[in-house]
């Protein structure tokens, strides 16, 4: 890891500040994707800036339609966040199965969301959710935030201040982790409720996905049996040694259906 | 006083200091004055070498030198040498290239060692490596055994054609040809055993440090046998004569086998310190373990069994390609040959057998032994194979392996080694209960109607432990002996001292080594302290792998007990003013027999140290040395039962119950026992069901981390259930047999047993290691189709 200077902003200005100083800073929430990614030298900033310090960023609120997440909310505070799990379980359940306890410690959901790694949970969850991800600057609805592996419309110097999700009539996540990474090689968020019904797949693919003919039939009959026959194409999916994309495929298909299965 | 000798559950007297991040690793020691070493490793699986430059790296800031190859070869350095040489059958050496300890003219895998930078600090040094400057012409590459014997296939050295490193052939070829002639069933299997990586969870690292005064040189290095590497680095590599060279292994955190080994860096970091006069570190990052420390396994193996109509087995034949990696390792070639086709009778009175195995290089890092070290290898193909026969001739799996045990020992098997004791028929009782093998089909129909597939699965198995017998290990190749030292010193008021050559790298040889001398001195083991890894303080010894701690060690320091004793009688019978054969010692009390005249062993320490009045012409001071050989291998021998539960929708196999009775010889202590088991059963459930090595076709490392080599986890794993059913090794001193790799041992086969019984209705036969989801999913579609 290259040496660099670390900043420990306290409020939202003294971070942009912080950044318009440096030469190629980068913003830090639980350093659980950009402290790896700097060991491996693939990132080398001049500047660490910490985000976790600005309790603005802090803290979650729900108020019957919606539950807003401050960005440097942690894992490990979703899953056991009693307004989350009141209002949208599947979310406080996905949390929870994010990595280990150490990595639910310190990841965050503002850190998860700008990441955006392909094989992560929380995309599946916003754009599943028809989430709004919100920024020092603007909104933007989850699916245009998602646009690729890596790929968001995020500038250098932006910060995302918050995630709001409308609360669904029922949503759950159904998860099949990679074995040794536990990220996912499959993850399927089914949700119904103001944002229509949504069928939001990721780690299967090089960025999070809806699967619309799922969504069609779940919309004339929410039940698992409406899935039966229904796959994505596996040539639009990854292939790895540890999964294929056929399988890959399958695996979307049976996730699909014990998601719709928890909806109950 | 609580008894603590032999059979007590002492809390391991270490574990204070492990649990209380107080531990003395390696990486933990910094010498004054002392620089670091980050090694440049190729990015190239094979490649000719075609420029270093190294000028930018020798002008970064912090840097004291920069040493290739050449360097080495300057100062005459020697090779990285073999401990154990395989003959190929017809007598002829093994192909025995050079490897040096960094490359010449030829990197030959990934992380192959080319350029070391020392540098003021460790930072400097890695910013300096970035700047080094290596032309590689990439070659053709090849990394999978069974394709670098085929015939138009990248040629790794000039001295091994078609890579072959030996053609090693054991076992009655004719006898064998005509059994299978004659036999009325025959069943085959082909396997692959997985290339798997030890990731111990401290890394390796070392340190040089050289004396210039008195020409000394210390070094700190995290290994499983500091002699060993004392005479392997000073006498082939560095030229540096035994007095002039101490090597100490402090603390070791963890190491399965892969730290056996005399590795490159040891050698660089010591001649390193030589050359710039002051101490060198350096400490592997977990990346660089992935592709440096020795791998272990990767076997393709062709099996066949004969079997008479009652199911009675006639002869086995087995062809292996056992990959060795880029460079021979230290024990490499031993492993799958003398702890891999030498097991192949099992627990079994299989009359003939004939075992070929190649030892192939490839362009990987190179293969040795690792936790099990071949004979997870044999057990798992014959246990396979059974219960393949046990299928085709309808027959329980239970019943073909009771009818094929081996009942009278001692045995001599048809492969070199002799059975001394043992009970397979007892200990597979103990087995069947606790797993509750009977009443399994129940078990099995209530999984179907949740739609799951469950299967059961058993192995039955022999262990080879206690290396060895130094005359035999001699004429099979070995190039040292296999003895251990043990050093008692029992101080002037009667504490003790344990010296051992045996090395305790998680084994809690702390405790179990003390409990031996509590049993034998009658005290506490607070008063016993066991110094091991240190060649300034220890006499001598051999290190710690194959089980053979124990066995070897321990009943070193028996013997060196029995010499203690045996002199305190001196001294007691003069204190006593009795004659010598009538004084007995029990319980820390020497006594005349018949009388009640007694003294205390800590009453004859002192006598020996305060030698006032003393017996003539004995030597004072109580302070005994004995070299101990084995006459013989020592033979655990276990049963292990696994249940699973498959999801045929995600082919996920879930382990649900996994039960292990073995017969390890006497126990001394049943809590450590018990722990090494756990410890085994958990690495062989990561060869069964999770851990796979793998390079692509040009010979890339594709699992160099964890997020794609999947150790496992406290989640995979069910509660664990262990029982016994001890005999005892006739021939040592102890009684004891060995427990360090049971359970990597015997579980695998269970495993995957349980796995094909889970599918058998679907007519599946055998699936490979590790048994993922995307494989084991495949399979069901590929049946079910
Ligand atoms: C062992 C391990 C296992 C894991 N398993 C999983 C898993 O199963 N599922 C899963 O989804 N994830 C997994 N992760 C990733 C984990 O969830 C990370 O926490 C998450 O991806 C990043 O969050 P962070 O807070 O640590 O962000 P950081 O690492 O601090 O930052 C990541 C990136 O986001 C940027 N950033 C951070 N916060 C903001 C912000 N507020 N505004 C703008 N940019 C920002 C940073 O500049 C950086 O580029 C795993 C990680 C590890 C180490």
């Amino acid at each position: 890891m290259e040496n660099f200077e670390f900043h420990g902003p306290s409020t939202l200005d003294q971070a942009l500040a912080a950044m318009g100083a440096a030469e190629d800073g980068k913003f830090m929430a639980g350093g659980q994707s950009l402290l790896p990614v700097m060991k491996l030298e693939l990132a080398a900033p001049s500047d660490v800036i910490s985000l976790a310090g600005i309790e603005a960023l802090r803290g979650i609120e729900a108020d019957g339609t919606t539950v807003t997440i401050g960005s440097a909310v942690t894992h490990a505070e979703v899953h056991e966040s009693e307004a989350v799990r009141q209002a949208i379980p599947a979310l406080a359940d996905m949390a929870g199965g994010i990595g280990d306890p150490q990595v639910r410690n310190r990841g965050t959901i503002g850190g998860a969301v700008a990441h955006a790694d392909p094989a992560a949970d929380y995309p599946a969850a916003l754009v599943g959710l028809g989430a709004t991800v919100v920024t020092d600057r603007r909104e933007i609805s989850a699916e245009d935030f998602f646009q690729g592996m890596f790929d968001t419309p995020l500038e250098d110097d932006e910060i995302i201040t918050a995630v709001r999700f409308p609360v669904p009539e029922r949503a759950a996540y159904a998860k099949f982790a990679n074995q040794a990474s536990g990220y996912a090689i499959a993850g399927v968020m089914v949700a119904s409720g103001d944002a229509g019904i949504r069928v939001a797949v990721t780690g299967a693919g090089s960025c999070v996905f809806r699967v619309t003919a799922m969504e069609e039939a779940l919309a004339a009959d929410f039940s698992a049996a409406a899935l039966q026959g229904i796959a994505v194409d596996s040539g639009d999916l990854i292939s790895e040694p540890d999964a294929s994309a056929e399988y890959r495929a399958h695996l979307v298909s049976v996730m699909a259906r014990r998601a719709v299965e928890a909806c109950g | 006083m609580a008894n603590e000798g032999i059979g007590a559950a002492v809390r391991r007297k270490e574990d204070a200091r492990f649990l209380t991040g107080r531990a003395n690793y390696t990486d933990d020691i910094n010498r004054p004055g002392q620089l670091y070493m980050v090694l440049v490793r190729s990015p190239e699986a094979h490649a000719e070498l075609v420029r270093i430059d190294t000028a930018a790296a020798e002008a970064a800031d912090g840097v004291v030198a920069v040493f290739t190859g050449a360097d080495l070869e300057a100062d005459g350095v020697g090779g990285i040498p073999c401990a154990w040489a395989v003959d190929h059958e017809d007598g002829t050496p093994m192909a025995e290239p050079v490897h040096p300890v960094l490359a010449q003219g030829r990197v030959r895998h990934v992380g192959d060692p080319v350029v070391a930078v020392i540098a003021e600090t460790k930072a400097q040094a890695r910013a300096a490596a970035g700047l080094v400057d290596v032309e590689y012409q990439p070659v053709p590459a090849i990394a999978d055994v069974a394709g670098a014997v085929e015939s138009d296939a990248p040629q790794i050295w000039d001295e091994a054609p078609g890579n072959i490193c030996f053609k090693f052939g054991i076992g009655d070829a004719e006898a064998v040809d005509a059994a299978f002639d004659g036999a009325a069933h025959v069943v085959t299997l082909d396997l692959v055993n997985n290339r798997l990586i030890p990731n111990a969870i401290e890394p390796r690292a070392a340190i040089g440090e050289f004396e210039p005064t008195s020409g000394e040189y210390t070094l700190y290095t995290t290994s499983q046998n500091p002699h060993v590497i004392r005479l392997l680095m000073g006498a082939f590599v560095l030229h540096i004569p035994e007095h002039k060279l101490r090597v100490i292994a402090p603390d070791v955190g963890g190491a399965f086998g892969s730290k056996i080994f005399h590795y490159a860096e040891e050698a660089l970091v010591t001649w390193a310190s030589g050359k710039l006069a002051l101490p060198v570190k350096w400490t592997a990052e977990r990346s660089e373990s992935f592709m440096s420390d020795a791998h272990g396994r990767d076997h393709v193996t062709h099996a066949e069994l004969a079997l008479d109509d009652e199911g009675m087995f006639l002869a086995l034949r087995t062809k292996t390609l056992a990959n060795l990696g880029a460079y021979i390792s230290t024990f490499g070639p031993a492993v799958p040959t003398y702890m891999h086709a030498v097991l192949f009778a099992g627990c079994y009175t299989t009359p003939v057998i004939r075992a070929v195995v190649h030892g192939v290089f490839t362009n990987t890092v190179p293969v040795d032994a690792y936790r099990g070290a071949g004979r997870p290898e044999a057990t798992f193909m014959l246990e396979r194979l059974v219960d393949i026969a046990a299928r085709k001739l309808g027959m329980s799996r239970v019943e073909i392996r009771r009818k094929n045990f081996i009942k009278d020992f001692p045995y001599q098997t048809p492969v070199a080694l002799e059975y001394d004791s043992g009970d397979y028929g007892g200990t597979l009782d103990v087995a069947l209960e606790l797993g509750s093998w009977n009443d399994f089909e129940t078990r099995r129909e209530e999984a179907r109607a949740r739609g799951k597939f469950r299967g059961i699965g058993l192995s039955t198995f022999i262990e080879a432990c206690g290396a060895a017998p130094s005359a035999l290990a001699g004429q099979l190749g070995a190039r040292a002996g296999l003895f251990e030292v043990g050093q008692v010193r029992v101080h002037p008021t009667g504490s003790v001292t344990v010296f051992t050559g045996s090395h305790s790298h998680g084994q809690g040889h702390e405790t179990a080594f003390a409990q031996i001398v509590c049993e034998a001195l009658g005290m506490s083991v607070d008063q016993v302290d066991v110094v091991h890894g240190d060649t300034g303080r220890v006499p001598f010894g051999m290190g710690t792998y194959g089980s053979r701690s124990l066995a070897v060690g321990g009943s070193a320091i028996q013997k060196a007990l029995e010499k203690i004793i045996a002199k305190g009688k001196k001294i007691a019978a003069h204190m006593m003013e009795a004659s010598e054969g009538d004084v007995e010692f029990a319980d820390g009390q020497f006594t005349v027999v018949g009388t009640d005249k007694s003294t205390t062993f800590g009453e004859v320490a002192l006598t020996a140290y305060v030698p006032h009045d003393y017996p003539e012409g004995l030597e004072p001071g109580l302070d005994e040395t004995a070299f101990y050989d084995p006459v013989n291998f020592t033979y655990p021998a276990g049963a292990h039962i696994a249940e699973v539960e498959i999801d045929p929708e995600t082919g996920v196999v879930e382990l649900v119950a996994l039960s292990a009775a073995d017969d390890v010889g006497r126990i001394i202590n049943p809590m450590i026992v018990e722990g090494q088991m756990h410890g085994g059963m958990a690495q062989g459930v990561g060869q069964a069901l999770l851990e796979a090595c793998r390079y692509d076709d040009d010979g890339q490392l594709l699992t160099g981390s964890y997020m794609n080599y999947t150790m496992p986890r406290a989640t995979n794993f069910p509660f664990f259930a262990t029982g016994h059913n001890i005999t005892h090794c006739t021939h040592n001193p102890l009684g004891v047999k060995g427990v360090g790799e049971v359970g990597a041992i015997g579980v695998p086969a269970a495993v995957i047993n349980a796995v094909v019984d889970a599918l058998a209705h679907l007519g599946v036969e055998h699936v490979d290691m590790p048994a993922t989801p995307e494989k084991v999913w495949r399979i069901i579609q590929d049946a079910t189709a």
